[in-house]
């Protein structure tokens, strides 16, 4: 017999990713994934003025505050046809990429490792055992017989005070938890230490942004960080010598530990491996320009149809054509209606809201189901790192081939890119993805360095609108993966603006053709091994990074009553 | 003494970023003394635990919702009855500020003390502007947190109009 699973919701806050799913022998045979929050954005820009709009924009998300502002104005430029002096691209460069180490950082560590480590087992582990498997497996000096003591000893305070915060509630002593007392010891030890790592990306981005959560600094044409060698209030050689600091300590965290501990812990999962791969039609774009124009990239980027490196078909610049014309939303299954049958592409895209209930054969959502050229298309740093295997992209594939032997030594057996279309392996190409961003952080900070000894100082193209109506759109590659925004201008004013997000392409409902999303095919024939406690479907969906849970931040006093796993 | 006033919320949904209007408007009313620290955190979690750590009072201006309360109604919670409030019941692992403060708890460098400014909310529509029942009670709002701050001695003193 089958039986219905609602998982409501499926990240902290209420009201945003809800996940049904229904059970038969002890795997899912059905899955739903509905965003449950309207995000009418799209409205509020509507007649404003382009320059302002990537102010607006990043607040759409609270994590993702400055790839949607980068976004923003890279649509607006690519409007107008605007050239970026390469000043503003490298201090953009560098702001996204320390945005997506942190970013990264957090999700593997303070978001979804909870779902593989049992912080509970690490109380009853020998500090002096698990100082002595972290040595064969790096030597990063946080890891001896001290550190791990004193590990234990913060976590029993913390457990003891009753105030678990994080912790709360997680699935301790599940059937799925797998990993030695020792193992869990490390990774709470690395989850403190990932803190302190967060803090030196989050830094650079206060530096470089003038401000976080909100970046300031942005402009379209450029960046407003004037750079001057002498004042004290500008850009100083002084404040990029800052940056450098906080460039080399994440480094070393990134190499000794992430990466370490994503390849470790992996392998001791190798049977997710086999779960989790859903759609394998992969989109990412090319990013982190070093030319004005947006053709040359530190990072590739483009189409890989059906998992198939082979056939993979790069996208080349800003404003790519055959991204541009791939791109379409369908509501058929979402809680919009459109004006005409069919779906739309995003320079004619429609918001216009219509709620039904949840339907499980018809509307559901209020994500969009995209695809590409009529296919879903599943985002994410396992595209990207794909592509750039694909691409012959040395530091991806140095990176990949490092994750890979890791996996491999601990596993005792070889194993190939090919376990990357997986749940593990959407975490395996995340931590990939993050050495090959501080690679990007390194080269972008060299470049600007470079550049300014040279004599070159500007940072800003001043945009002019024409009378009469002019289109674009933004790519970036986020820490979700592939974000676009579109526009339509007209008269200087935005008369269209539609956000495809990344989690619209991985989270979308079915679409035009009823086919399910990559969510939902990611879940297919997961195990279950408690109804009651569905952590298999968190593993999965959290490899995605779901990001839908942050447009609001309710604090609700009814505590408890919303958040309920229900099994009907 | 460090104290830092965090607003947090959403100005895109109306009243769910009322937290973010009372502080912009209290650095607008008001001179912030060395030792106070502003913050628009938006919907922001882990970016603000820079800021919040080791600080000797955080005072929070949120959106609160309750079961019973009118739109507009102010309610504060302090220390304890803010952790009790954070806890929940399912494992989601959504890092929001309830996670941030337990981070710092975890990581032995949580504020000393945390005060919590909650409005009820009329509507989360999508909208820059409040509600009129909730705009209605930001200058209390902002009177509150500014009475926060005189309660630990840090007085105020009111920008002169331009």
């Amino acid at each position: 017999m089958s039986k219905r699973i609602t998982i409501d919701p499926i990240t902290r806050i209420e009201g945003h990713l809800r996940v049904d799913i229904e059970v038969d022998g002890g795997k899912v045979k059905k899955a739903w994934s509905s965003g449950q929050m309207w995000r009418g954005v799209e409205l509020i820009l509507l007649g404003r003025d382009p320059r302002d709009a990537w102010a607006i924009t990043q607040r759409i998300c609270g994590v993702c505050t400055t790839v949607h502002a980068i976004t923003s104005v890279r649509a607006v430029e690519n409007a107008l046809n605007l050239e970026v002096p390469v000043n503003a691209q490298f201090i953009r460069n560098m702001i996204a990429s320390a945005h997506a180490i942190h970013d990264h950082v957090v999700h593997f560590y303070h978001l979804s490792a909870l779902d593989w480590v049992d912080v509970v087992s690490a109380l009853s582990a020998d500090p002096d055992k698990t100082a002595a498997l972290a040595e064969t497996l790096s030597d990063w000096p946080m890891n001896s017989k001290h550190v791990m003591r004193q590990t234990q000893e913060k976590l029993k305070t913390f457990v003891s005070s009753g105030q678990l915060g994080p912790f709360a509630n997680g699935y301790w002593g599940h059937p799925a938890m797998r990993l030695s007392p020792e193992v869990n010891l490390l990774a709470v030890a690395h989850y403190l230490q990932a803190l302190e790592a967060q803090r030196h990306a989050n830094k650079i981005v206060t530096i470089l942004g003038s401000k976080s959560p909100h970046i300031q600094n942005l402009a379209v044409g450029g960046v407003a960080n004037p750079i001057d060698t002498s004042s004290q209030s500008n850009l100083t050689i002084e404040r990029l010598l800052a940056v450098k600091e906080h460039i080399d300590a994440l480094g070393a965290f990134i190499r000794n530990v992430y990466q370490v501990d994503v390849g470790a812990i992996g392998a001791f999962y190798a049977d997710w491996t086999k779960y989790g791969a859903g759609v394998t039609n992969y989109i990412s774009t090319p990013d982190f320009p070093t030319d004005a124009k947006g053709t040359q990239f530190l990072v590739p980027g483009g189409h890989v149809p059906d998992g198939d490196l082979a056939q993979y078909k790069p996208f080349t610049q800003f404003g790519d054509a055959y991204l541009r014309d791939g791109v379409e939303e369908s509501v058929k299954h979402a809680w919009y209606e459109y004006s005409q049958p069919g779906p739309l592409h995003p320079y004619k895209g429609e918001t216009k809201p219509h709620y039904t209930d949840f339907q499980d054969d018809g509307k559901y959502s209020w994500l969009k189901a995209p695809t590409f050229y009529g296919k879903r298309a599943q985002v994410g740093p396992l595209a990207n790192v794909l592509c750039g295997i694909a691409a012959g992209h040395q530091p991806t594939i140095g990176y990949a081939t490092k994750m890979l032997d890791t996996v491999s030594t601990v596993l005792g057996a070889k194993v190939g890119p090919e376990i990357l279309h997986s749940t593990i392996g959407r975490h395996a190409a995340r931590a990939i993805r993050c050495g090959v961003m501080h690679d990007v952080l390194q080269q972008s900070w060299q470049m600007l360095v470079d550049n300014i000894g040279k004599g070159d100082t500007a940072t800003f193209n001043k945009p002019t609108f024409p009378k009469g109506e002019v289109m674009g759109f933004g790519m970036h590659e986020a820490p979700r993966g592939l974000l676009s925004h579109w526009t339509v201008i007209k008269d200087g004013k935005i008369a269209n603006y539609q956000c495809v997000v990344p989690s619209t392409w991985n989270a979308g409902p079915r679409d035009e053709e009823d086919v399910i999303g990559p969510y939902e095919a990611s879940l297919m024939d997961n195990p279950i091994a408690d109804a009651e406690q569905p952590l298999e479907v968190l593993r999965t969906i959290h490899s995605f990074d779901p990001c839908l849970a942050c447009a609001v931040h309710v604090v609700d006093e009814e505590q408890g009553s919303a958040v309920t796993v229900k099994a009907l | 003494m460090r104290i830092v006033v965090l607003g947090v919320g959403n100005i895109l949904m109306s009243d769910e970023g009322v937290g973010v209007h009372a502080v912009t408007d209290l650095s607008r009313r008001f001179q912030i003394p060395d030792g106070v620290e502003v913050i628009d955190g938006g919907t922001s979690g882990m970016d603000c635990l820079d800021r919040i750590a080791d600080a000797d009072l955080l005072l929070i201006a949120d959106c609160m919702r309750s079961k019973d309360k009118t739109p507009g109604t102010i309610t504060r919670l302090a220390d304890d009855e803010i952790n009790a409030w954070f806890k929940t019941k399912i494992s989601p692992h959504q890092v929001g500020l309830s996670d941030v403060l337990a981070a710092c708890c975890f990581h032995g460098i949580s504020p000393r003390r945390v005060v919590l400014i909650g409005v009820q909310p009329a509507s989360f529509e999508t909208s820059l502007d409040l509600t009129p029942q909730v705009a209605a009670v930001l200058p209390q709002v902002v009177d509150a947190l500014a009475a926060e701050l005189d309660a630990v001695g840090v007085r105020l003193e009111p920008r002169k109009a331009a």
